[in-house]
């Protein structure tokens, strides 16, 4: 008889199913899986090291780049530790701002996801479906903030600046005449809340789409129904938050059950998988992508009824504005003493959580009474996942491998940091 | 917002133990000792009432420069660590939340690792060990996490300056990549400061 043995097998660091920089050390027994070793930190950038150097409000343009794909979400739950260590709140329109640009995050995150997951089982089509999606919400993005992606939006004390009046516009090319060019801006002539209206009208539809191509496949279902299931006790001690923990049937949703932010106004519905595999939390995912769409929809009809100030016009944390700065000597003091100096931050310690995409995005912030915070330490979803990646692959093949990083919906920004 | 456990039942499980427990901004926090951390820790798990089944994080703080103002060009702070390890828990039942700090003894910065408690501090004390060098004894597999492969030195820890000690370039001659010590002039572009209260009126 031939001698049989164990062989180690290395995946990464550069692999277009890694989702980033993820190098895996496999031992394989064949075909299936015995042992993962994730080497993960080669994306590791020290944010938190270099948080407690910078005044406060520098940091907020950091926490964009940690989770790349929920990026507003993560400025939520700094600006939320920075607010409470403060003892001050945003004002009730800021906070629907943050809401509703929290859930338009959660679509761009869904969406990415599923593209990429799609393309790593082994549906092509799926990824240029949500693109196209994609690409109008990152027009929100840019409208509101200047940024397609890395926004800086929220700031303590509120959001930068209020909701936009007019929509960018595409403009003809040498691709698009003027017919097609006046077609693309057909929904793009009012403000940016009748664009955003207007997407979400035709977003239950876009998601019926995803649907038809995945949810009956039946090679998709080949590639994802019972693949890395985890019961739910498991799924506890693991640290699963999100998706990942309601997929395997536990209702636990922060919106719901720890609220910020205004989300107890709201009305929504939390999906829960039964058996806790891949397929289930693509079924879960897909679902929060219309009750997002849902969220959205009723902070629009909020934001057209009710006008008021964005931010709080405490000028010993909120900058004074440029008219103001440029005209009255006690504006410009404040602005300088804000722009060179930051504010103080009372001492003590504060740990701000929000329902993340991925899971529970959390900010400890510990301060001593300085302009800049003693210690941030970032709690990503994603870490917790990813830990568990060796449970989840065991005696699973190879291939499966891939499923399961696509369906922790892994991004490197947030587990390096 | 999360809801407070109540402190009798938190003070019933660590019942004769020495232990501090303050609230603040609407969140718990207890103080434990080292040698009883674990035990504290497996019976707020264990109990019915609490059931604190949900590890969300685990993290080291270095306190050594604590309320200090003045700083080094390079962002350190000189001095001997003092460690700290805060635990973040969540019970999924009652929604309570609890933090839970230990703070370790100067010289000899060990404390009994949770990984059998909860699997997930499996990584979490892996990241703390890398950043900050405290021992999690009774740990499956202690190696450093997020630094580089040989890295020497804790880079969380207040005496450890932002630009660290060296950095890599690619030789030509040697045909490979080498480390060298840094060459960034350190800068303090904010400097750190700390107003009393009431400060500019």
């Amino acid at each position: 008889m031939a001698e049989i043995r164990n062989y180690t097998m290395n995946f990464g660091p550069q692999h277009p199913a890694a989702h980033g920089v993820l190098r895996l050390v496999m031992e394989m027994d064949g075909e299936v899986i015995e042992r993962v070793d994730p080497h993960i930190g080669l994306l590791h950038r020290g944010t938190e090291k270099l948080a407690e150097t910078k005044p406060y409000n520098q940091s907020i343009g950091y926490m964009d780049r940690l989770d790349y794909v929920s990026m507003m979400c993560n400025e939520h739950a700094y600006v939320l530790a920075v607010e409470n260590l403060l003892g001050i709140k945003a004002p009730i329109r800021a906070q629907y701002i943050r809401v509703m640009f929290d859930e338009l995050t959660r679509i761009l995150n869904h969406l990415l996801w599923l593209g990429a997951h799609a393309l790593d089982v082994g549906a092509m089509t799926v990824f240029l479906y949500a693109f196209r999606e994609r690409e109008d919400l990152m027009d929100c993005y840019e409208s509101v903030s200047g940024a397609r992606m890395h926004a800086t939006y929220y700031r303590p004390g509120g959001v930068y600046r209020d909701l936009p009046d007019s929509m960018p516009q595409y403009e003809k090319s040498k691709w698009n005449n003027q017919k097609d060019t006046d077609k693309r801006n057909e929904n793009r002539q009012g403000s940016m809340l009748d664009f955003i209206e207007s997407f979400t009208d035709r977003f239950p539809g876009c998601v019926d789409e995803y649907e038809t191509l995945l949810t009956d496949n039946r090679i998709w279902k080949q590639r994802t129904v019972d693949i890395g299931i985890v019961t739910p006790d498991r799924a506890k001690a693991l640290g699963f938050t999100g998706p990942m923990l309601r997929g395997c049937g536990i209702p636990w949703d922060l919106r719901k059950t720890q609220p910020y932010a205004v989300y107890n106004a709201l009305d929504f519905d939390i999906p829960v998988g039964t058996t806790g595999d891949c397929y289930d939390r693509y079924l879960v995912r897909i679902e929060e992508m219309r009750q997002s769409n849902r969220i959205v929809q009723q902070c629009i009809k909020w934001l057209r009824e009710n006008d008021g100030p964005v931010i709080l016009d405490n000028y010993k944390f909120v900058p004074p504005d440029r008219e103001r700065m440029k005209n009255d000597m006690e504006s410009l003091i404040h602005h300088f003493k804000l722009f060179t100096e930051g504010y103080c931050v009372p001492v003590g310690e504060y740990y701000a959580a929000v329902e993340a995409p991925k899971g529970e995005f959390g900010v400890y912030m510990i301060s001593d009474g300085a302009n800049k915070p003693y210690r941030v330490k970032i709690r990503a979803p994603g870490f917790s996942h990813l830990a568990a990646l060796d449970e989840m692959s065991r005696g699973h093949m190879l291939a499966d491998m891939v499923a399961i990083i696509g369906t922790q919906d892994i991004v490197f920004g947030e587990i390096d940091r | 917002m999360s809801k407070l456990p109540p402190v009798d039942l938190i003070e019933k499980i660590c019942h004769g133990e020495d232990l501090h427990i303050s609230e603040a901004l609407g969140e718990m926090t207890v103080s434990v000792s080292v040698d009883k951390s674990y035990d504290i820790l497996l019976a707020l798990r264990n109990d019915k009432e609490l059931a604190f089944d949900q590890l969300i994080d685990l993290c080291g703080v270095d306190f050594s420069a604590f309320g200090q103002e003045s700083e080094e060009p390079d962002c350190s702070f000189p001095g001997a660590p003092e460690l700290s390890v805060v635990y973040h828990l969540l019970s999924l039942d009652n929604s309570f939340r609890l933090r839970l700090k230990v703070q370790l003894d100067k010289d000899v910065p060990i404390l009994r690792s949770v990984a059998n408690i909860w699997p997930v501090a499996n990584w979490l004390e892996r990241e703390a060990f890398d950043m900050y060098g405290m021992i999690f004894e009774g740990h499956p597999d202690l190696r450093r996490l997020l630094t580089d492969y040989g890295f020497i030195g804790h880079p969380f820890r207040k005496d450890f300056p932002i630009s660290g000690h060296v950095e890599m370039r690619y030789d030509e001659e040697k045909g490979r990549v080498v480390y060298q010590p840094v060459s960034i002039e350190p800068r303090v572009l904010v400097p750190r400061v700390i107003r009393e209260e009431g400060y500019g009126g």
